[in-house]
């Protein structure tokens, strides 16, 4: 065969890519061509690229070692443009497009010439695991200098910089059967399912659906399997219930067979997703996938064997040598050398000599292999070796021979001598490790089997693992086994469904003599005196470091795993994990199943943040929630605060002039503005924020009881009192009022951020603990829009718009009544959060703009001023009126408050928290109460959150006696002044206080009462 | 003890490393002891290195079901800082970080304990307040600690949205410049084979089935490999305490439920510090290999399974994306959970019990990594005397008769 000039190793004919389109691509700053069809790793193999990346511990040159998943090296960075980057994308599974931007992650100036492998030349030895451990600790104060150097040499790929241009999305899905791998097993167990009636979803991680049948020397019916997949694929796409996913992994087993699918939709197209008929599409997608039952038909991955420089350019696993010629028409080298321990890997050889390149020979480590395929090979005129394996790899940047001996499996030596044989490329094959990682995700705990050499799967129930994800491995019998598992698992979900052997294609029979169970191949040389022998390529873990922790007492292959890195890779040791094992079983004298099973975690492949993220996040990562009168704050110039998920005005700039032109009132201006108003005139609060809950029922009144401190037996219809509700360790949760409506009807209030909570805490106490009572609890929080009008004015404001009676006699401080204002049904309630008087208008939402905008019109006279929760907060404090978690935190109690009035210990029900305030700690003295403080200066504001102590020269560390809680400066008493928790404060009114601050000054206050304006109470009830 | 020094590596190089000692042995059960601790993570180690180094009490055996430090010692996000809200868990926390300070020599073991410094964001005016509390609380302690408006976080992690375009603004943040992240394994391994050193006795694989307990003083333990005699017994097994209690016909306010971290690929160093954001809940740092490391928030419900529900990860990364959204295109390479045994005020228990003699040191929650060597140090002491040690004390089973909790939650958010 001939080949291509520009893509020396692609071959003329063969494989599933398109010749007559090429793709350009640049690697390192170098361009290059290939084909659709083409992996990025398939086309640089094609364009004879080697290096393609630098090792992390150790900068040595690697190349191409797999074709899939389990590539541990071509992790390179992708991306054209900065925004685009993605780190530590396998080239082995990005499928190429035109345009792609790509290089190695390690290596500097470039992955050729870097010059840190001469700290991994020089440096290794020094560098056995867990080295940094015993070394860097002298002396102590250099550490952090020593870890900066260490954390340059971090990482593989590196983060974008900017933000990503792409959205992804989610999609939820349910199905009967959920088949994870589209290779024949897989395909077989679909269609069988599919037939029976399951609603079937078949998802495969590759860029094409057929796994190892893409590649297979082997016949269907006698046709290439190709035909066979093709027929397979269209029956599949005829039956409705069936949905194909290609390029989708199944990334994560959770509880429950809730499998996570990541779709890659458009990283095939390009850097980012192209838009489709104008519209944005998703650059990935995540399926959360529910399914009734689940076939893992994820194959099996073929382990490399072990020896030394094994990793070199040039050293492949043998089924990827096999992959790239048959299915991208690339011969990665010249010159092969087979080393491995089964029949089925001589595929590679066969393959690679009718690829027209030369077979160095077959080392096969059995002593005397009898397959049917080795005697093709032999019959090929190819040599084989037998009783020996390749000891050593030779070359730097590209194996340049191999070493080839006699050894004796069991002794584990060299028994014979090395003969050098030259070659490029030496592929190994130590037999295969079942995929079973999903299958371990869901806390399974694989078992080893001896025959197949392998650890196979266990499973829970309703999952069944298929083919050679359970250790079978022959066509004819995995397709059968795939079938048996989408019949049985249709049976179990209530399908009518019987195997039919005749659907089943024929297979010629093959005989395969038994594999040798070899993984490290050994050296003549000791391993720790012998050359590099790789076990985890990705993290640089060799036999030797593992060897080495055994020796260090290190026995549980946690410990190992963890001591050399082995496994914690991006490959998360496919490759690697069950050679390790082995590795340190011969070290520990022990079998492999004696040193442990190997665990596997969610992801199976690395998924993007992006798609987990899905759409949840910038504008929509949590929902802003707005009032009815949002625009109207926007419109005005409101400054927000977030309070929970609420958008609340803040406070509300006005223009102004000054000495220096025009410009916007400070905070403290405005807010200084808002608080004169509602103390003189009368201003509007916009309270629709708080939590309101609806509660109904013939014991809602008796459920009041029990959640709040206080008594609910007496209140009226008609009538409002405000509740205090105590955690079940007498700490105050939350607060607010609650109106009785009608004799079993109430409408409690809750603070803004606590409105779910609250509704939780009641539905938990009923729930769980008075089921008996007949009691139902809604949230109507968005369907009422609140607006407190208050000031002296607001009666006289509210007259012009109302029905209601507001008279004094009428409608007294705590009532509530139902009627109209401007025209809409209302309840007003004849609350005070302000001390002043004042009114809270509730409206249906959607009539509250309009309520709004006519309280305005009529108030212009009165000068109505919107007030924002900064000025309510100066106006609340002013009158001590506290904010649950501001003045509060978990440990103040109701008494702490000094709100004795507001607990009723003489209820009849125990209400939550009566029991625990009555425990000694509760009960002592000196607890930290509310108290009132005054700044001896009249100027300062206290910081909130500052310090409180008696003796401000005491040295560190100083006993605290408490804390500010709220701060602020008062327009009304031209001061500043506070709340705060001081221990024992209630005793002690009128004595001094030191804040001792940051910045070395010292506050002195005097603790006061915490009413500071209208102590009496008079304004609220005019 | 073979000690390690840079100078040790050279000379371990040139004999190829053949022969590097043991850095535990792996003793058969002896019948009896003076002291048996329960559990082989950090907090167990650390006391028997302790019992051992500082009251030369070395006829100890530390009982481990599986491998050393392989429960959330092995698990956890490694977040170390001492800046607690209330003076009695300042103490303790500031206790260990003291210890941090000198450990890696301490143990001959380098434990890189890395102080890259703590940031807890504030998002809100609420945030910020109780920001500024516990930084000037801290300050009274002796705790090291700074208020940082937006600016200020933004210019220690420039790669961080501090926009008002966020959809809930960093304000601003508590700065901890001691605090930091140091490396679990090495943590029990330093202590293992420190202990081990001194005589202790670490058995793996190693479960206690049952007590033995005679008229309200404990005899000593039932394993799997058979019974050891001891009159007094440590419990430090975090999230299966409740289960041990009970096997002493003890019920402990401890509630087990998983919690969650993950990791990214390995990515060259993009962050200095750790971030922690209670608000838009989600934590991260990034290790010394590159990974960035991201802790998630505990899941709802109660359970021995060491895995979380998916629906936590997908949060954590909600809000770490929307922390960082140049991490949008970085990939989570793997997830897992550990067991945290959680107390009702986010404290940990610490304390002596009605069975004369075992003691239990648990409920560290989400947070216990940090304390390790303070844990340690005073359990130790305590078991030694027989009295809870003054910085114990507090940490009482008691309190939750007494009601004197030391409510964590709403002043120190993520306790991690
Ligand atoms: C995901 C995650 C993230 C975290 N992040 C942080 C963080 O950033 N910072 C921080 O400070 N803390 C963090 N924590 C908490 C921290 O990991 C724990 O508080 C701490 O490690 C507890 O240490 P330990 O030694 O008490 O427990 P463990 O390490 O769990 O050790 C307890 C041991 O007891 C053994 N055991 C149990 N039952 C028995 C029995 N019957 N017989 C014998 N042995 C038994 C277990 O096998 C286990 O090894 C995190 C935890 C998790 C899970």
């Amino acid at each position: 065969m001939s080949q291509s000039a520009l893509q020396p190793n692609r071959l003329a004919q063969g494989g599933q890519i398109d010749r007559t389109h090429a793709l350009t691509f640049t690697f390192n700053g170098r361009s290059y061509t290939g084909h659709p069809g083409d992996t990025l790793a398939s086309a640089l193999l094609a364009n004879g690229v080697d290096l393609v990346n630098r090792s992390f511990k150790y900068s040595r040159p690697r190349g191409i070692v797999a074709a899939g998943a389990e590539e541990p090296n071509a992790v390179v960075q992708l991306g054209a443009t900065e925004a685009t980057q993605v780190p530590n994308v396998r080239a082995t599974q990005q499928a190429l497009y035109d345009g792609l931007v790509a290089c190695s992650t390690n290596g500097w100036p470039d992955a050729q010439r870097d010059i840190m492998r001469w700290v991994g030349k020089l440096g290794s030895p020094f560098m056995p695991p867990g080295f940094y451990y015993k070394t860097f600790m002298a002396p102590a104060s250099m550490w952090m200098t020593y870890e900066k150097y260490i954390r340059k040499t971090a990482g593989l790929g590196r983060s974008p910089t900017q933000p990503d241009p792409d959205i992804y999305d989610h999609m939820h899905r349910h199905c009967d059967l959920l088949v994870v791998g589209a290779g024949p097993a897989g395909l077989s167990a679909a269609l069988a399912a599919a037939r029976a009636g399951a609603r079937v979803i078949l998802a495969d991680e590759q860029e094409a659906m057929g796994g190892s049948l893409l590649d297979t020397r082997e016949t269907l019916d006698d046709q290439p399997a190709a035909q066979w997949l093709k027929t397979t694929l269209a029956a599949l796409v005829e039956h409705d219930n069936v949905t194909l996913l290609p390029r989708t992994t199944a990334h994560g087993y959770h509880d429950h067979h809730f499998v996570t699918l990541h779709e890659r939709r458009t990283e095939h197209l390009g850097d980012s997703a192209p838009s489709q008929a104008g519209h944005r599409q998703s650059r990935s997608r995540l399926h959360r996938v529910r399914a009734g039952q689940v076939i893992l038909a994820t194959g099996a991955h073929e382990r490399p064997l072990v020896y030394a420089n094994n990793d070199v350019p040039g050293n492949l696993l043998a089924g990827a040598v096999s992959t790239y010629i048959r299915r991208y028409g690339v011969v990665p080298g010249q010159k092969l050398v087979l080393s491995t321990s089964n029949d089925h890997a001589y595929r590679a050889a066969l393959d690679w000599q009718e690829a027209g390149r030369e077979v160095a020979a077959i080392v096969d480590a059995r002593t005397a292999p009898e397959g049917d395929l080795v005697a093709q090979a032999k019959a090929a005129g190819i040599r084989v070796i037998t009783g020996s394996a390749v000891i050593e790899a030779k070359g730097a940047q590209r194996v340049s021979a191999a070493r080839v001996a006699a050894i004796d499996v069991d002794a584990f030596t060299v028994t014979g001598k090395v003969e050098t044989l030259e070659c490029d490329t030496i592929a190994s094959s130590g037999g295969y490790s079942p995929v079973i990682h999903l299958a371990s995700h869901t806390g399974a705990r694989p078992v080893w089997s001896d025959d197949i050499i392998g650890f196979v799967p266990t499973t829970v129930a309703g999952v069944t693992a298929t083919g050679g994800a359970h250790g079978v491995y022959p066509l004819g019998e995995v397709l059968a086994d795939g079938v048996e598992a989408g019949v049985n698992a249709a049976t179990a979900l209530g399908f009518a469904a019987t195997v039919n052997d005749a659907d089943l294609p024929r297979v010629a029979p093959r005989h395969e003599g038994p594999a040798c169970a070899l993984f490290q191949v050994p050296h003549e040389k000791a391993t720790l005196r012998a050359p590099k022998q790789f076990v985890d390529l990705q993290n640089d873990v060799t036999a030797g470091a593992i060897e080495v922790a055994t020796l260090e007492g290190f026995e549980s292959i946690e410990h190992v795993k963890r001591y050399t890195a082995m496994g914690f890779g991006t490959d998360q040791g496919k490759l690697g994990n069950i050679n390790g094992m082995a590795v340190a079983a011969r070290c520990l004298g022990q079998s492999i199943p004696e040193t442990g099973t190997t665990v596997f975690r969610p992801n199976y492949t690395p998924v993007t943040f992006g798609a987990v993220v899905g759409r949840h996040c910038r504008e929509l990562f949590d929902p802003e929630r707005y009032t009815p009168m949002q625009a109207w704050h926007v419109a005005q110039g409101a400054e927000f605060e977030d309070v929970g998920q609420w958008k609340r005005p803040w406070y509300y700039p006005q223009k102004r002039r000054t000495s220096e032109g025009e410009g916007l009132e400070t905070m403290a201006e405005a807010v200084a503005r808002e608080c004169r108003a509602v103390r003189e005139g009368v201003g509007i609060l916009d309270a629709s924020t708080l939590g309101k809950i609806d509660i109904q029922g013939a014991d809602a009144r008796e459920f009041l009881g029990r959640i709040y401190t206080n008594k609910w037996q007496k209140l009226a219809p008609g009538r409002v009192r405000y509740g205090l509700m105590c955690g079940d360790d007498g700490m105050v949760m939350d607060d607010g009022t609650t109106s009785c409506l009608a004799e079993n009807h109430f409408l409690m209030t809750t603070t803004t951020g606590n409105a779910a909570p609250v509704l939780e805490w009641l539905e938990l106490w009923h729930q769980t603990e008075w089921p008996e009572l007949e009691v139902y609890f809604n949230s109507v929080t968005d369907h009422w829009a609140t607006m407190t009008v208050t000031g002296p004015e607001a009666r006289k404001l509210l007259t012009e718009l109302t029905d209601i009676d507001l008279d004094r006699e009428a409608f007294k401080f705590m009532d509530w009544r139902e009627g109209h204002v401007a025209g809409v049904p209302a309840r007003v309630f004849r609350i005070s959060f302000t001390g002043e008087l004042a009114f809270e208008i509730n409206v249906q939402a959607h009539y509250a703009m309009h309520v709004w905008e006519a309280l305005f019109a009529h108030g212009d006279k009165y000068n109505l001023t919107p007030y924002g929760t900064e000025t309510m907060h100066v106006l609340r404090a002013e009158k001590g009126f506290i904010i649950v978690g501001q003045d509060t935190d978990g440990s103040v109690t109701p008494e702490d408050l000094g709100m004795y009035w507001a607990i009723g210990y003489d209820k009849p029900f125990p209400w939550v928290g009566k029991r625990a305030l009555t425990r000694s700690d509760t009960r002592r003295e000196g607890r930290k109460h509310l108290v009132g403080l005054k700044p001896k200066d009249a100027s300062v504001v206290l910081e909130e959150g500052a310090p409180i102590v008696f003796d401000p020269k005491h040295a560190i560390p100083m006993p605290m006696a408490g804390h500010v809680t709220s701060s602020y400066y008062s327009p009304t008493l031209e001061s500043g002044f506070a709340l705060a928790v001081v221990k024992g404060g209630h005793q002690r009114l009128g004595e001094s206080v030191y804040l001792p601050m940051a910045d070395g000054r010292v506050h002195e206050a005097e603790i006061v009462g915490t009413q500071f304006v209208d102590p009496k109470g008079e304004r609220q009830h005019v | 003890m073979q000690r390690y020094s840079g100078f040790g590596l050279v000379k371990h190089a040139l004999r190829h490393h053949e022969d590097w000692q043991r850095q535990w042995r792996n003793p058969t059960p002896k019948p009896g002891y003076d002291v048996i601790i329960v559990g082989g993570g950090g907090h167990g180690l650390a006391t028997a290195y302790y019992l051992a180094k500082e009251h030369g009490i070395t006829n100890v055996a530390v009982l481990e079901k599986g491998w050393l430090g392989g429960g959330n010692t092995a698990r956890n996000t490694t977040i170390v800082r001492s800046n607690y809200l209330w003076d009695e868990s300042a103490a303790l926390y500031e206790h260990a970080m003291k210890h941090w300070e000198g450990l890696s020599q301490e143990l001959n073991y380098n434990v890189m304990f890395s102080q890259r410094g703590v940031l807890n964001l504030g998002h809100t005016l609420q945030d910020m307040r109780d920001i500024q509390r516990r930084v000037n609380a801290n300050r009274l302690n002796g705790i090291d600690g700074e208020v940082l408006d937006a600016e200020g976080v933004q210019s220690l992690v420039p790669i961080m949205d501090c926009s008002k375009r966020a959809r809930y603004p960093v304000m601003g943040a508590s700065w901890q410049p001691r605090a930091g992240v140091a490396r679990h394994d090495a943590v029990a391994w330093g202590y293992a084979r420190a202990a081990d050193a001194l005589g202790v006795d670490l058995l793996q694989n190693t479960e206690v089935t049952g007590f033995k307990i005679r008229d309200g003083q404990i005899q000593g333990v039932h394993t799997n490999r058979g019974d050891i005699a001891s009159k007094t017994v440590g419990c430090v097994t975090a999230g299966n305490s409740s289960v041990l209690a009970g096997m002493a016909g003890l019920n402990l306010p401890l509630e087990s439920h998983p919690l969650q971290a993950l990791v990214s690929e390995p990515l060259k160093p993009v962050l200095d510090t750790v971030v922690m954001s209670n608000h838009v809940h989600g934590y991260i740092s990034q290790s010394d290999k590159g990974d960035l490391v991201i802790g998630a928030g505990i899941d709802g419900y109660n359970g021995y399974g060491q895995r979380g529900s998916y629906p936590t990860v997908e949060h954590t990364l909600q809000a770490i994306v929307e922390m960082f959204p140049i991490f949008s295109r970085v990939r989570m390479n793997r997830q897992w959970g550990g067991i945290v045994d959680t107390c009702p005020d986010a404290c940990p228990i610490l304390s002596k019990t009605k069975v004369k003699g075992l003691y239990f040191n648990c409920g560290w929650g989400t947070g216990g990594f940090k304390a390790t060597p303070g844990s340690g140090h005073v359990f130790a002491a305590s078991l030694a005397k027989g009295e809870m040690h003054p910085i114990a004390a507090p940490f009482s089973i008691d309190r939750f008769h007494s009601g004197a909790l030391i409510d964590e939650h709403g002043a120190a958010g993520v306790a991690h």
